[in-house]
C-alpha cells in the first residue's frame, strides 16, 4: 500500500486528473470575470483621459481604436484569450507597461506576506487549539476560547492601524509601512535583515483571523477525534498517552484545517487588499486597490485570474497532502 | 460540520434550545451587545438630532475633554458620538440584507441541487466552485466599483458573493433528508415539488442555516467596514468604516478617531458571533455536553 503510494508516475497522473477536473473552473472563472468587469462603466479610455485632465472626442476615438475598444466585445475576449494562452496579459494604461511585468515586481512581496501570514495563522492556531482541547471546559480553555472569538472578530485593517498606533507610534520599534527602507539600506544582506521588522506587523494583522479559525478548528476535531474507538484502542495496547496525542488524535485533526488553510488562501489575497493599503506594502493588494480606481481593467483582471488560480492550485495541494496525512484516502 | 436532523418534533426541542441558549452567558452577552447597538441604530435621530456631518464645535477634541462631546470631535469639529450613533445603522442595515440576500439564493441553490440532484446539481456545483474561486472580497470590491457605490449595492454585492457557502450547507442538509420517510410519503401522497421542497424539507434544514445566518451577519459587517474604510462605499453616509478611514490619516496625533469606531465594529462583530455559537450549542447539545 505504502509502496504504490509513492510509486513513480503517481503525481504527474494525479496531476493531469486534478487539472482535467480544474478545467472547467479555470474557463467559466475567466469568462465570468471577463464579462463581469466589461460592466464597469467607463473604459480605460476614459481613465486616460480624467488622468490627462482634458479630451478631444476625436482623440478619445484614437485612443479606443489603439486600444481595441472598438472592436465588438466577442472580438475583444477572443484576443484577450488568445493573448493569455501566450502569457500576455495586456497593457496596463494607468503604469503604460505590460501588465505581466507589473504583477511580477509586486507579486514576490505579497507571496512573502501570505507565506509568514499563514504559517504564524496555522502554527499558533494548532498550538491554541491543542491547548484548548487538552483543557476542555478549564479556565484555560475558556480564556483562549474568549480570546479566539476576539481575533475572529476584529476587523484586520482596525487590528492593523492599532499595532502601528502601539509599536511604531507609541513605541517606536516597528516600522508604520513599507516593506523595507529606501536606498542602500534597502539592499544585500542589510535589506534581508531588516526585512522582517518590515513583515512583522502586516503579517500578524492579516494572520489574526485565521488563526481563530484554525484554533477553534482544531480544538473541535481533536474532542471529537479523542472520542473514537482507535484512540481507546492505541491506550488499550499500551500507547503513551502523548504517542496517541501527536501521532493519531492530532494527525486526523489535521485534515479539517488542511481543508481550510487551502480555501483561505484566496480569501487572504482578499484581505491583503485592506492590509497592504494600511501599511503600503508593494504587493498585489494594493496594486489591485490602485486599479479599481483607475479603472484599470487589464490589471484587475490579470489579478482575479492569478488568484483564481492560486486558489485552484491550492486546492489540489490539499488532496496531495490529504493524501500523505490519511492513506485511506485515495484519489477519485 | 451540524448534522442536526430534526425528525423529531420541533417544539418541545426549539424550547429546549431557547433555555439553554438563555443559560449560555456568552450568548446573552452578545444580545445585550446587540440590543445596544439596535437601540442606536432605531433611536439614531433622537440620540443624535441633526446631519452627524455638520461641524460642531472645536476640531481635535479628545474623549472626555468636552463633557457635551464624550467621544470627542474629529479633524472637521465633528462630533464622534453622532457619527458613531448613526454609523450603527449602516452596519446593522447592510449586515442583515447582504444576509437576507444571500439566504435567498444560497437557499434556493441549495435546496434545488440537493433536492434533484443528478445533472442540475453538477451543474449548481460547477456555478457555487466558479463563483467560490476568486477572492471574495476582491469580488465584492469589483462588483461595489461596477454599479453606484451605495448602500444597497454594497448589501447586494455582499451577499453575492458569500452565498456559495450557504448553498453548499443547504444542499448538504437537503441531501441528507431527501431519502427520508416522510418524504417519500410526501411523494406518494402527490405532492408538488416546490411544495417539497419549501414546506416539508426545508422546515427540517433550518437549524444549521440559522446558526450560520448569524456568522454571514457578522462577515458582511466586517466586509462592509473594510469598503468604507477603503472609500469605496456610500460617500454621503457616516459608517464605522469611513469614520476609521479618515481617523487613519491622523494616526499619529489622534489615534482616538480610529479606535473608537473600531471597537464598535468590534463589538457587534463579537456580538452576532456570540449569539451564532450560542445557538449552535444549544441546537447541538451532544456537542456543548463536551464542553
Amino acid at each position: 500500500m505504502a509502496k504504490t503510494h509513492h510509486g513513480a508516475g503517481r503525481v504527474p497522473r494525479l496531476l493531469a486528473r486534478l487539472l482535467l477536473r480544474a478545467l472547467p473552473t479555470v474557463v467559466g472563472v475567466v469568462v465570468l470575470i471577463y464579462f463581469f468587469l466589461r460592466l464597469v462603466p467607463g473604459d480605460a479610455a476614459d481613465a486616460i483621459a480624467a488622468d490627462a485632465g482634458a479630451a478631444t472626442s476625436a482623440g478619445m476615438e484614437a485612443l479606443r481604436a489603439r486600444l481595441g475598444l472598438d472592436q465588438s466585445l466577442i472580438t475583444q475576449f477572443g484576443q484577450y484569450v488568445w493573448g493569455l494562452l501566450h502569457l500576455d496579459l495586456g497593457q496596463s494604461v494607468r503604469y503604460n507597461a505590460p501588465v505581466i511585468d507589473l504583477i511580477w515586481q509586486r507579486l514576490p512581496d505579497t507571496v512573502l506576506l501570505m507565506v509568514t501570514a499563514m504559517t504564524i495563522a496555522v502554527a499558533l492556531g494548532i498550538v491554541m487549539g491543542m491547548t484548548m482541547a487538552r483543557f476542555a471546559g478549564r479556565l484555560p480553555d475558556r480564556l483562549l476560547s474568549v480570546l479566539a472569538l476576539v481575533f475572529y472578530s476584529v476587523p484586520g485593517f482596525w487590528i492593523g492601524l492599532m499595532l502601528i498606533v502601539v509599536f511604531s507610534v507609541q513605541l517606536g520599534w516597528l516600522p508604520s509601512g513599507g516593506s523595507g527602507p529606501i536606498g542602500r539600506a534597502g539592499q544585500g544582506w542589510a535589506g534581508v535583515l531588516v526585512k522582517p521588522r518590515y513583515l512583522l506587523l502586516p503579517s500578524v494583522s492579516l494572520g489574526l483571523f485565521y488563526l481563530s479559525i484554525y484554533a477553534r478548528l482544531t480544538r473541535a476535531s481533536m474532542l471529537e477525534q479523542a472520542g473514537q474507538d482507535y484512540v481507546r484502542t492505541a491506550l488499550a495496547k499500551g500507547l503513551s498517552p502523548r504517542k496517541v496525542m501527536f501521532r493519531h488524535v492530532l494527525r486526523n485533526a489535521l485534515l479539517p484545517v488542511t481543508t481550510m488553510v487551502g480555501m483561505h488562501v484566496g480569501a487572504m489575497l482578499g484581505g491583503a487588499v485592506v492590509v497592504e493599503t494600511v501599511y503600503n506594502w508593494p504587493g498585489l493588494g494594493k496594486l489591485s486597490f490602485e486599479a479599481i480606481l483607475s479603472r484599470d481593467f487589464n490589471v484587475l483582471m490579470a489579478i482575479l485570474l492569478l488568484s483564481s488560480f492560486l486558489v485552484i492550485a491550492a486546492n489540489v495541494m490539499v488532496d496531495l497532502v490529504h493524501g500523505w496525512l490519511d492513506p485511506r484516502i485515495q484519489e477519485t | 460540520m451540524t448534522d442536526m436532523t430534526t425528525t423529531t418534533a420541533m417544539a418541545p426541542a426549539g424550547s429546549r434550545a431557547l433555555r439553554l441558549f438563555l443559560r449560555n452567558p456568552n450568548a446573552v452577552a452578545g444580545m445585550l451587545i446587540l440590543a445596544t447597538v439596535l437601540f442606536a441604530a432605531i433611536f439614531a435621530d433622537l440620540l443624535a438630532p441633526g446631519d452627524p456631518l455638520t461641524m460642531v464645535a472645536q476640531p481635535f477634541l479628545w474623549p472626555g475633554q468636552n463633557p457635551a462631546y464624550p467621544l470627542g470631535t474629529d479633524m472637521m469639529g465633528r462630533d464622534v458620538l453622532a457619527g458613531i450613533i448613526h454609523g450603527s445603522r449602516v452596519s446593522l442595515a447592510v449586515g442583515l440584507a447582504a444576509t437576507a440576500t444571500s439566504l435567498l439564493i444560497g437557499t434556493l441553490v441549495g435546496a434545488i441541487t440537493g433536492y434533484y440532484g443528478g445533472w442540475i446539481d453538477r451543474v449548481g456545483m460547477n456555478l457555487v466552485e466558479i463563483v467560490q474561486t476568486p477572492p471574495n472580497f476582491l469580488l465584492l470590491v469589483v462588483i461595489v466599483a461596477i454599479w453606484q457605490p451605495n448602500l444597497p449595492t454594497v448589501a447586494i454585492g455582499i451577499g453575492a458573493v458569500s452565498w456559495p457557502t450557504l448553498a453548499r450547507l443547504v444542499r448538504g442538509e437537503f441531501r441528507a433528508i431527501r431519502g427520508k420517510e416522510f418524504v417519500t410519503a410526501a411523494h406518494s401522497l402527490g405532492f408538488s415539488d416546490a411544495r417539497i421542497i419549501f414546506r416539508e424539507v426545508l422546515p427540517n434544514a433550518l437549524p444549521p442555516v440559522v446558526v450560520t445566518s448569524s456568522v454571514l451577519v457578522a462577515t458582511a459587517i466586517l466586509m462592509e467596514s473594510a469598503l468604507s474604510f477603503l472609500g469605496l462605499s456610500d460617500p454621503n453616509r457616516v459608517s464605522w468604516g469611513s469614520m476609521i478611514g479618515e481617523g487613519r490619516e491622523m494616526l499619529r496625533t489622534a489615534w482616538y478617531l480610529a479606535a473608537v469606531p473600531g471597537l464598535c465594529i468590534f463589538s457587534t462583530v463579537l456580538a452576532f458571533n456570540l449569539i451564532g455559537d450560542g445557538l449552535n450549542d444549544a441546537m447541538n447539545p451532544r456537542l456543548a455536553g463536551r464542553e
